[in-house]
Protein backbone atom coordinates (compact mmCIF):
# COMPACT_ATOMS: atom_id res chain seq x y z
CA UNK A 1 0.00 0.00 0.00
CA UNK A 2 1.85 3.07 -1.17
CA UNK A 3 -0.99 5.13 -2.36
CA UNK A 4 -3.92 7.32 -1.36
CA UNK A 5 -7.32 5.13 -2.28
CA UNK A 6 -8.88 9.36 -2.84
CA UNK A 7 -8.56 11.53 -5.51
CA UNK A 8 -9.44 14.49 -3.26
CA UNK A 9 -8.49 15.32 -0.09
CA UNK A 10 -12.37 16.12 0.93
CA UNK A 11 -12.91 14.55 4.41
CA UNK A 12 -11.47 11.87 6.69
CA UNK A 13 -14.62 10.28 6.30
CA UNK A 14 -13.32 9.38 2.26
CA UNK A 15 -10.16 7.96 3.86
CA UNK A 16 -9.21 4.65 5.18
CA UNK A 17 -6.67 3.77 8.01
CA UNK A 18 -4.06 2.77 5.55
CA UNK A 19 -3.93 5.91 3.58
CA UNK A 20 -3.90 8.16 7.63
CA UNK A 21 -0.72 5.71 7.82
CA UNK A 22 0.42 6.25 4.83
CA UNK A 23 0.06 10.35 5.23
CA UNK A 24 2.06 10.02 8.49
CA UNK A 25 4.85 7.85 7.17
CA UNK A 26 5.73 10.41 4.25
CA UNK A 27 4.73 13.02 7.06
CA UNK A 28 8.16 11.66 9.01
CA UNK A 29 10.58 12.14 6.10
CA UNK A 30 9.24 15.39 5.24
CA UNK A 31 9.85 16.58 9.11
CA UNK A 32 13.27 15.13 8.57
CA UNK A 33 13.25 17.12 5.32
CA UNK A 34 11.90 20.61 6.83
CA UNK A 35 14.44 20.76 9.59
CA UNK A 36 17.59 20.24 7.33
CA UNK A 37 19.61 23.60 6.69
CA UNK A 38 17.58 23.74 3.00
CA UNK A 39 13.84 22.92 3.59
CA UNK A 40 13.26 22.44 -0.02
CA UNK A 41 12.94 19.48 -2.59
CA UNK A 42 12.13 19.86 -6.29
CA UNK A 43 9.42 16.94 -6.04
CA UNK A 44 6.61 19.16 -7.22
CA UNK A 45 8.14 21.76 -9.32
CA UNK A 46 6.01 20.86 -12.79
CA UNK A 47 2.80 21.53 -10.49
CA UNK A 48 0.77 24.43 -10.13
CA UNK A 49 -1.43 24.51 -7.06
CA UNK A 50 -4.19 27.58 -6.33
CA UNK A 51 -5.01 28.52 -2.96
CA UNK A 52 -8.34 29.48 -3.14
CA UNK A 53 -9.54 31.25 0.49
CA UNK A 54 -13.18 32.25 0.72
CA UNK A 55 -13.03 32.63 4.17
CA UNK A 56 -10.17 34.29 6.34
CA UNK A 57 -7.20 32.04 7.79
CA UNK A 58 -3.81 33.03 8.73
CA UNK A 59 -2.03 30.04 10.03
CA UNK A 60 -3.69 27.81 7.39
CA UNK A 61 -2.96 29.16 5.04
CA UNK A 62 0.28 29.97 5.75
CA UNK A 63 1.10 26.40 6.44
CA UNK A 64 -0.60 25.59 2.98
CA UNK A 65 1.51 27.31 0.85
CA UNK A 66 4.82 26.94 2.61
CA UNK A 67 4.10 23.43 2.46
CA UNK A 68 3.76 24.05 -1.48
CA UNK A 69 6.74 26.49 -1.71
CA UNK A 70 8.96 23.37 -0.05
CA UNK A 71 7.73 20.69 -2.29
CA UNK A 72 8.95 23.30 -5.20
CA UNK A 73 5.27 23.88 -6.44
CA UNK A 74 4.37 27.16 -8.47
CA UNK A 75 1.60 29.00 -5.91
CA UNK A 76 -1.10 31.15 -6.51
CA UNK A 77 -3.18 32.63 -3.89
CA UNK A 78 -6.78 34.01 -3.96
CA UNK A 79 -8.63 35.53 -1.42
CA UNK A 80 -12.51 36.51 -1.92
CA UNK A 81 -12.80 39.47 -0.84
CA UNK A 82 -10.60 40.81 -3.25
CA UNK A 83 -12.51 38.41 -6.17
CA UNK A 84 -14.90 38.48 -8.83
CA UNK A 85 -16.78 37.07 -6.47
CA UNK A 86 -17.68 39.97 -4.90
CA UNK A 87 -19.17 40.65 -8.65
CA UNK A 88 -21.32 38.08 -8.50
CA UNK A 89 -19.56 35.34 -10.46
CA UNK A 90 -20.19 31.59 -9.31
CA UNK A 91 -18.23 29.11 -7.46
CA UNK A 92 -17.64 26.74 -10.53
CA UNK A 93 -16.90 29.89 -12.96
CA UNK A 94 -14.12 31.65 -10.34
CA UNK A 95 -12.70 27.62 -10.43
CA UNK A 96 -12.70 27.27 -14.05
CA UNK A 97 -11.48 30.39 -14.72
CA UNK A 98 -8.38 29.36 -12.59
CA UNK A 99 -7.88 25.92 -14.09
CA UNK A 100 -8.03 27.08 -17.34
CA UNK A 101 -4.66 28.87 -16.35
CA UNK A 102 -3.19 24.98 -16.57
CA UNK A 103 -3.68 24.47 -12.86
CA UNK A 104 -3.05 20.79 -11.04
CA UNK A 105 -4.35 21.28 -7.68
CA UNK A 106 -6.86 23.22 -5.59
CA UNK A 107 -6.85 24.06 -1.58
CA UNK A 108 -9.80 25.67 -0.90
CA UNK A 109 -11.31 27.03 2.62
CA UNK A 110 -15.25 27.96 1.89
CA UNK A 111 -17.83 29.08 4.19
CA UNK A 112 -20.39 26.61 3.01
CA UNK A 113 -20.24 22.86 4.09
CA UNK A 114 -19.74 20.54 0.88
CA UNK A 115 -17.92 23.42 -1.05
CA UNK A 116 -15.10 20.85 -1.42
CA UNK A 117 -17.13 17.93 -2.62
CA UNK A 118 -19.00 19.98 -4.65
CA UNK A 119 -16.67 21.37 -6.96
CA UNK A 120 -14.70 18.17 -6.84
CA UNK A 121 -17.60 16.79 -9.18
CA UNK A 122 -17.63 19.76 -11.52
CA UNK A 123 -13.96 20.66 -12.00
CA UNK A 124 -10.91 18.82 -12.98
CA UNK A 125 -8.37 19.00 -10.23
CA UNK A 126 -7.03 17.33 -7.26
CA UNK A 127 -9.25 19.39 -4.48
CA UNK A 128 -7.89 19.61 -1.22
CA UNK A 129 -10.53 20.69 1.60
CA UNK A 130 -8.61 23.37 4.15
CA UNK A 131 -12.02 23.92 5.72
CA UNK A 132 -15.59 23.90 4.62
CA UNK A 133 -17.70 25.98 7.36
CA UNK A 134 -18.71 23.61 10.10
CA UNK A 135 -18.20 20.27 8.69
CA UNK A 136 -14.45 19.30 7.88
CA UNK A 137 -11.11 20.16 7.80
CA UNK A 138 -9.18 17.09 7.33
CA UNK A 139 -5.36 18.48 7.67
CA UNK A 140 -6.39 19.92 10.80
CA UNK A 141 -7.03 16.31 12.20
CA UNK A 142 -4.19 14.93 10.72
CA UNK A 143 -1.57 17.10 12.16
CA UNK A 144 -3.50 16.70 15.39
CA UNK A 145 -3.38 13.14 15.06
CA UNK A 146 0.15 12.89 13.58
CA UNK A 147 0.86 15.41 16.61
CA UNK A 148 -0.41 12.90 19.13
CA UNK A 149 1.64 10.38 17.58
CA UNK A 150 4.63 11.81 18.02
CA UNK A 151 3.93 13.06 21.45
CA UNK A 152 2.96 9.49 23.42
CA UNK A 153 4.03 6.73 20.24
CA UNK A 154 0.63 6.04 19.09
CA UNK A 155 -3.06 7.29 18.95
CA UNK A 156 -4.52 3.65 19.38
CA UNK A 157 -6.29 2.78 22.44
CA UNK A 158 -5.84 6.87 23.98
CA UNK A 159 -8.82 8.43 25.34
CA UNK A 160 -9.05 11.89 23.83
CA UNK A 161 -11.31 14.72 24.51
CA UNK A 162 -12.49 17.34 22.22
CA UNK A 163 -13.76 20.67 24.68
CA UNK A 164 -15.30 23.61 23.18
CA UNK A 165 -17.54 24.76 20.91
CA UNK A 166 -18.25 21.54 19.31
CA UNK A 167 -21.23 22.24 17.18
CA UNK A 168 -19.62 24.96 15.39
CA UNK A 169 -16.45 23.39 14.93
CA UNK A 170 -15.27 21.13 11.33
CA UNK A 171 -11.86 20.46 13.61
CA UNK A 172 -14.16 18.40 15.82
CA UNK A 173 -15.84 16.27 13.48
CA UNK A 174 -12.67 16.11 11.27
CA UNK A 175 -10.59 14.76 14.56
CA UNK A 176 -13.70 12.40 15.06
CA UNK A 177 -13.72 10.65 12.36
CA UNK A 178 -9.58 10.62 12.47
CA UNK A 179 -9.14 9.41 15.72
CA UNK A 180 -12.04 6.67 15.69
CA UNK A 181 -10.32 5.44 12.49
CA UNK A 182 -6.90 4.87 14.36
CA UNK A 183 -8.33 3.41 17.76
CA UNK A 184 -8.52 5.96 19.57
CA UNK A 185 -11.58 6.79 22.29
CA UNK A 186 -13.29 9.91 21.66
CA UNK A 187 -15.49 12.31 24.03
CA UNK A 188 -16.68 15.84 23.75
CA UNK A 189 -17.07 18.14 26.64
CA UNK A 190 -18.21 21.78 26.37
CA UNK A 191 -21.94 23.48 26.86
CA UNK A 192 -25.19 21.60 26.32
CA UNK A 193 -26.37 24.29 23.85
CA UNK A 194 -22.45 23.80 21.68
CA UNK A 195 -22.89 19.83 21.87
CA UNK A 196 -25.01 18.81 18.76
CA UNK A 197 -27.87 16.53 19.18
CA UNK A 198 -27.04 13.57 17.91
CA UNK A 199 -23.40 13.47 18.59
CA UNK A 200 -23.74 9.77 20.35
CA UNK A 201 -24.29 8.77 17.24
CA UNK A 202 -21.19 9.04 16.08
CA UNK A 203 -19.98 6.63 19.22
CA UNK A 204 -18.47 9.96 20.91
CA UNK A 205 -19.21 10.02 24.80
CA UNK A 206 -20.63 12.96 25.85
CA UNK A 207 -19.31 15.39 29.58
CA UNK A 208 -20.34 18.30 30.59
CA UNK A 209 -18.28 18.53 33.17
CA UNK A 210 -15.29 18.94 32.23
CA UNK A 211 -12.71 18.18 35.38
CA UNK A 212 -14.51 14.75 34.89
CA UNK A 213 -13.41 14.84 31.10
CA UNK A 214 -10.25 15.92 31.80
CA UNK A 215 -9.77 12.43 34.44
CA UNK A 216 -10.84 10.63 32.09
CA UNK A 217 -8.47 11.72 29.40
CA UNK A 218 -4.86 11.58 27.69
CA UNK A 219 -5.14 14.33 25.92
CA UNK A 220 -7.27 17.14 25.51
CA UNK A 221 -7.95 19.16 22.43
CA UNK A 222 -9.34 22.68 23.38
CA UNK A 223 -11.00 24.26 21.21
CA UNK A 224 -12.14 28.18 20.59
CA UNK A 225 -15.21 29.19 20.99
CA UNK A 226 -16.55 30.72 17.21
CA UNK A 227 -18.46 33.74 18.10
CA UNK A 228 -18.15 34.65 14.47
CA UNK A 229 -20.30 31.24 13.73
CA UNK A 230 -22.80 32.41 16.84
CA UNK A 231 -26.45 33.82 15.35
CA UNK A 232 -27.79 33.39 19.46
CA UNK A 233 -26.34 33.48 22.22
CA UNK A 234 -25.33 29.90 23.37
CA UNK A 235 -24.06 30.64 26.51
CA UNK A 236 -24.74 33.69 28.93
CA UNK A 237 -21.09 35.26 29.43
CA UNK A 238 -17.70 34.44 28.72
CA UNK A 239 -16.71 34.68 32.05
CA UNK A 240 -19.19 32.04 33.13
CA UNK A 241 -17.94 29.71 29.84
CA UNK A 242 -14.31 30.48 31.18
CA UNK A 243 -15.66 29.16 34.38
CA UNK A 244 -17.09 26.09 33.60
CA UNK A 245 -14.99 24.98 30.70
CA UNK A 246 -11.73 26.79 30.69
CA UNK A 247 -8.48 24.98 31.58
CA UNK A 248 -6.01 26.42 33.94
CA UNK A 249 -2.82 25.21 36.09
CA UNK A 250 -4.87 24.78 38.81
CA UNK A 251 -7.12 22.22 37.42
CA UNK A 252 -4.64 20.73 35.49
CA UNK A 253 -2.34 19.87 38.55
CA UNK A 254 -5.12 18.86 40.59
CA UNK A 255 -5.27 15.65 38.10
CA UNK A 256 -3.68 12.63 39.41
CA UNK A 257 -1.67 12.43 35.96
CA UNK A 258 -0.09 14.84 33.44
CA UNK A 259 -2.24 15.35 30.33
CA UNK A 260 -1.17 16.26 26.67
CA UNK A 261 -3.35 20.14 26.10
CA UNK A 262 -3.89 20.21 22.93
CA UNK A 263 -5.18 23.49 20.78
CA UNK A 264 -6.07 24.28 16.87
CA UNK A 265 -5.58 28.06 17.05
CA UNK A 266 -6.25 31.03 17.34
CA UNK A 267 -6.21 30.90 20.67
CA UNK A 268 -8.36 33.41 23.49
CA UNK A 269 -5.88 33.29 26.17
CA UNK A 270 -7.69 33.45 29.23
CA UNK A 271 -11.33 32.36 27.86
CA UNK A 272 -10.93 28.49 27.09
CA UNK A 273 -6.94 27.92 28.28
CA UNK A 274 -4.98 30.14 30.19
CA UNK A 275 -1.87 31.38 29.08
CA UNK A 276 0.28 29.54 31.81
CA UNK A 277 -1.03 26.08 30.23
CA UNK A 278 -0.74 27.44 26.75
CA UNK A 279 2.86 28.01 27.25
CA UNK A 280 3.93 24.81 29.58
CA UNK A 281 5.26 21.78 28.72
CA UNK A 282 1.95 19.68 28.59
CA UNK A 283 0.60 21.90 25.59
CA UNK A 284 2.01 21.27 22.27
CA UNK A 285 0.52 24.03 20.04
CA UNK A 286 3.35 24.97 18.80
CA UNK A 287 4.36 21.47 17.54
CA UNK A 288 1.05 21.15 15.90
CA UNK A 289 1.73 24.22 14.08
CA UNK A 290 5.54 22.58 13.18
CA UNK A 291 3.66 19.17 12.14
CA UNK A 292 0.97 21.33 10.49
CA UNK A 293 3.78 21.72 7.28
CA UNK A 294 4.72 17.65 7.17
CA UNK A 295 1.76 16.99 7.16
CA UNK A 296 0.33 19.11 4.37
CA UNK A 297 3.67 18.50 2.19
CA UNK A 298 2.68 14.73 2.83
CA UNK A 299 -1.10 14.89 1.44
CA UNK A 300 0.04 17.13 -0.73
CA UNK A 301 3.01 15.00 -2.15
CA UNK A 302 0.75 12.04 -2.17
CA UNK A 303 -2.10 13.50 -4.08
CA UNK A 304 0.37 15.15 -6.66
CA UNK A 305 1.40 11.64 -7.26
CA UNK A 306 -1.91 10.61 -8.72
CA UNK A 307 -2.25 13.41 -11.02
CA UNK A 308 -1.01 11.74 -14.47
CA UNK A 309 1.16 13.73 -16.61
CA UNK B 1 12.79 -16.97 -15.17
CA UNK B 2 16.78 -17.65 -15.39
CA UNK B 3 19.20 -16.58 -13.42
CA UNK B 4 23.41 -16.54 -13.12
CA UNK B 5 25.65 -15.96 -10.17
CA UNK B 6 28.15 -12.74 -10.57
CA UNK B 7 29.28 -12.62 -7.45
CA UNK B 8 29.31 -15.97 -4.08
CA UNK B 9 29.71 -14.48 -0.69
CA UNK B 10 33.54 -15.55 -0.93
CA UNK B 11 34.15 -13.03 -3.73
CA UNK B 12 31.79 -10.07 -2.57
CA UNK B 13 33.99 -10.48 0.99
CA UNK B 14 37.17 -10.28 -1.18
CA UNK B 15 35.57 -7.11 -2.72
CA UNK B 16 34.47 -5.59 -0.06
CA UNK B 17 38.08 -5.86 1.79
CA UNK B 18 39.48 -4.43 -1.79
CA UNK B 19 37.24 -1.85 -2.07
CA UNK B 20 37.66 -0.74 1.78
CA UNK B 21 41.67 -0.69 1.07
CA UNK B 22 41.12 1.85 -1.87
CA UNK B 23 38.79 4.04 0.19
CA UNK B 24 42.07 4.57 2.95
CA UNK B 25 44.32 5.17 0.47
CA UNK B 26 42.29 8.27 -0.79
CA UNK B 27 41.00 9.30 2.80
CA UNK B 28 43.74 8.01 5.41
CA UNK B 29 42.10 8.73 8.53
CA UNK B 30 38.39 9.76 7.64
CA UNK B 31 38.92 12.50 9.78
CA UNK B 32 37.61 14.94 6.51
CA UNK B 33 35.49 11.98 4.91
CA UNK B 34 31.63 11.41 5.16
CA UNK B 35 30.62 8.20 3.76
CA UNK B 36 26.68 8.26 2.70
CA UNK B 37 24.92 5.29 1.59
CA UNK B 38 21.97 5.60 -1.12
CA UNK B 39 18.60 4.29 0.27
CA UNK B 40 16.98 2.07 0.10
CA UNK B 41 19.61 -0.85 -1.57
CA UNK B 42 23.06 1.32 -0.51
CA UNK B 43 22.49 1.01 3.16
CA UNK B 44 23.34 -2.87 3.18
CA UNK B 45 26.75 -2.16 1.27
CA UNK B 46 27.61 1.38 3.27
CA UNK B 47 27.23 -0.26 6.72
CA UNK B 48 29.16 -3.31 6.11
CA UNK B 49 32.26 -1.16 4.16
CA UNK B 50 31.68 1.06 7.45
CA UNK B 51 31.52 -1.88 9.93
CA UNK B 52 34.84 -3.17 7.50
CA UNK B 53 36.78 0.41 8.06
CA UNK B 54 35.80 0.04 12.06
CA UNK B 55 36.38 -3.52 12.71
CA UNK B 56 39.19 -4.97 10.48
CA UNK B 57 41.16 -1.74 9.56
CA UNK B 58 40.64 0.23 12.83
CA UNK B 59 39.90 3.04 11.40
CA UNK B 60 38.22 5.44 14.37
CA UNK B 61 36.40 8.46 12.67
CA UNK B 62 34.12 7.06 10.13
CA UNK B 63 31.31 8.82 9.45
CA UNK B 64 27.85 7.25 8.14
CA UNK B 65 24.62 8.45 6.60
CA UNK B 66 22.01 7.38 4.63
CA UNK B 67 20.25 9.58 1.70
CA UNK B 68 17.03 8.79 0.78
CA UNK B 69 16.64 10.68 -2.85
CA UNK B 70 12.79 10.20 -3.53
CA UNK B 71 11.93 14.09 -3.37
CA UNK B 72 14.76 14.59 -5.74
CA UNK B 73 13.96 11.65 -8.44
CA UNK B 74 13.35 12.99 -11.79
CA UNK B 75 10.64 10.01 -12.68
CA UNK B 76 8.31 11.85 -10.26
CA UNK B 77 4.41 10.91 -11.75
CA UNK B 78 5.81 9.30 -14.60
CA UNK B 79 5.90 5.93 -13.68
CA UNK B 80 2.85 3.44 -13.14
CA UNK B 81 4.13 3.24 -9.73
CA UNK B 82 4.32 5.35 -7.16
CA UNK B 83 7.70 6.24 -5.69
CA UNK B 84 8.13 5.33 -2.20
CA UNK B 85 10.01 6.98 0.71
CA UNK B 86 12.39 6.13 2.92
CA UNK B 87 14.07 7.63 5.87
CA UNK B 88 17.27 9.89 5.63
CA UNK B 89 20.09 9.76 8.56
CA UNK B 90 22.65 12.33 8.65
CA UNK B 91 23.45 13.84 11.57
CA UNK B 92 26.82 16.25 10.90
CA UNK B 93 26.68 18.84 7.76
CA UNK B 94 28.78 17.51 4.74
CA UNK B 95 30.34 21.41 4.67
CA UNK B 96 34.19 21.40 2.94
CA UNK B 97 33.66 17.37 3.55
CA UNK B 98 35.22 14.77 0.94
CA UNK B 99 31.74 12.86 0.45
CA UNK B 100 31.02 8.92 -1.06
CA UNK B 101 28.37 7.45 -2.39
CA UNK B 102 27.79 4.27 -1.98
CA UNK B 103 25.07 2.22 -3.88
CA UNK B 104 24.70 -1.25 -4.52
CA UNK B 105 24.07 -0.88 -8.82
CA UNK B 106 25.34 1.54 -10.51
CA UNK B 107 22.38 1.43 -13.77
CA UNK B 108 21.31 4.46 -15.52
CA UNK B 109 23.05 7.06 -13.05
CA UNK B 110 19.88 8.76 -12.60
CA UNK B 111 19.44 8.23 -8.45
CA UNK B 112 23.34 9.13 -8.49
CA UNK B 113 22.00 12.72 -9.97
CA UNK B 114 19.35 12.86 -7.95
CA UNK B 115 21.75 11.97 -5.02
CA UNK B 116 23.77 14.63 -6.20
CA UNK B 117 21.19 17.08 -5.82
CA UNK B 118 19.67 15.67 -2.52
CA UNK B 119 23.35 16.38 -0.71
CA UNK B 120 23.21 19.85 -1.49
CA UNK B 121 20.69 20.29 1.79
CA UNK B 122 23.21 19.01 3.93
CA UNK B 123 25.98 21.46 2.93
CA UNK B 124 28.41 22.15 0.09
CA UNK B 125 30.94 19.15 -0.31
CA UNK B 126 34.39 19.41 -0.56
CA UNK B 127 34.25 16.46 -3.43
CA UNK B 128 31.97 13.87 -3.84
CA UNK B 129 33.06 10.22 -5.04
CA UNK B 130 31.31 6.97 -6.22
CA UNK B 131 31.40 4.00 -4.56
CA UNK B 132 29.71 0.97 -6.59
CA UNK B 133 29.58 -2.96 -6.12
CA UNK B 134 28.60 -3.57 -9.22
CA UNK B 135 28.79 -0.99 -12.77
CA UNK B 136 26.99 -2.01 -15.45
CA UNK B 137 28.71 -0.84 -17.86
CA UNK B 138 27.34 0.72 -21.78
CA UNK B 139 23.61 1.77 -19.75
CA UNK B 140 24.42 4.96 -18.57
CA UNK B 141 21.67 8.16 -18.99
CA UNK B 142 24.05 10.32 -17.60
CA UNK B 143 27.93 11.02 -17.70
CA UNK B 144 28.04 9.54 -14.51
CA UNK B 145 30.75 6.84 -13.69
CA UNK B 146 32.32 5.51 -10.14
CA UNK B 147 35.53 5.96 -8.77
CA UNK B 148 35.61 2.65 -6.94
CA UNK B 149 33.80 -0.19 -8.75
CA UNK B 150 33.59 -4.24 -7.25
CA UNK B 151 32.77 -5.53 -10.87
CA UNK B 152 32.06 -4.18 -14.05
CA UNK B 153 29.00 -6.45 -15.43
CA UNK B 154 27.87 -6.11 -19.19
CA UNK B 155 23.98 -6.68 -18.94
CA UNK B 156 21.40 -5.79 -21.45
CA UNK B 157 17.98 -3.81 -20.46
CA UNK B 158 15.63 -6.96 -19.82
CA UNK B 159 18.14 -8.61 -17.57
CA UNK B 160 18.44 -7.30 -13.47
CA UNK B 161 21.07 -6.74 -10.97
CA UNK B 162 20.33 -8.51 -7.99
CA UNK B 163 22.25 -8.16 -4.59
CA UNK B 164 21.66 -10.09 -1.42
CA UNK B 165 23.03 -9.34 1.73
CA UNK B 166 22.86 -11.60 4.86
CA UNK B 167 21.44 -8.63 6.60
CA UNK B 168 18.23 -8.33 3.70
CA UNK B 169 17.38 -11.92 4.55
CA UNK B 170 19.62 -13.65 2.17
CA UNK B 171 23.43 -14.83 1.93
CA UNK B 172 25.93 -12.32 0.58
CA UNK B 173 25.64 -13.01 -3.30
CA UNK B 174 25.23 -10.87 -6.34
CA UNK B 175 22.52 -12.32 -9.11
CA UNK B 176 22.13 -11.95 -12.81
CA UNK B 177 18.06 -12.13 -13.68
CA UNK B 178 16.48 -12.57 -17.06
CA UNK B 179 13.54 -10.98 -16.78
Amino acid sequence: MSELSVKHLLGIKYLNKQDIDLIFETADQFKEVINRPIKKVPSLRDITIANLFFENSTRTKLSFELAEKRLSADVINFSASQSSVKKGETLIDTVNNILSMKVDMVVMRHPNPGAGVFLSKHVNASIVNAGDGAHEHPTQALLDSYSIREKLGTVKGKNVVIVGDILHSRVALSNIYALQLQGANVMVCGPKTLIPKYIKDLGVKVETNLKKALEWCDVANMLRVQNERMDISYFPTTREYTQQFGVNKELLDSLKKEIVIMHPGPINRGVEITSDVADSKQAIILDQVENGVAVRMAVIYLLASKIKQ
Amino acid sequence: MSQKVLLNSKEVNIILHRLACQLIENHDDFSETVLIGIQPRGKFLADRLAQMLKEDYKIKNVQLGQLDITFFRDDFRRGDKPLEANSTEIDFIVEDKNVVFIDDVLYTGRSIRSALTAIQSFGRPNNIELLTLIDRRFSRHLPIQPNYRGRQVDAIDNQKVKVNWIENGGEDSVYLIDK
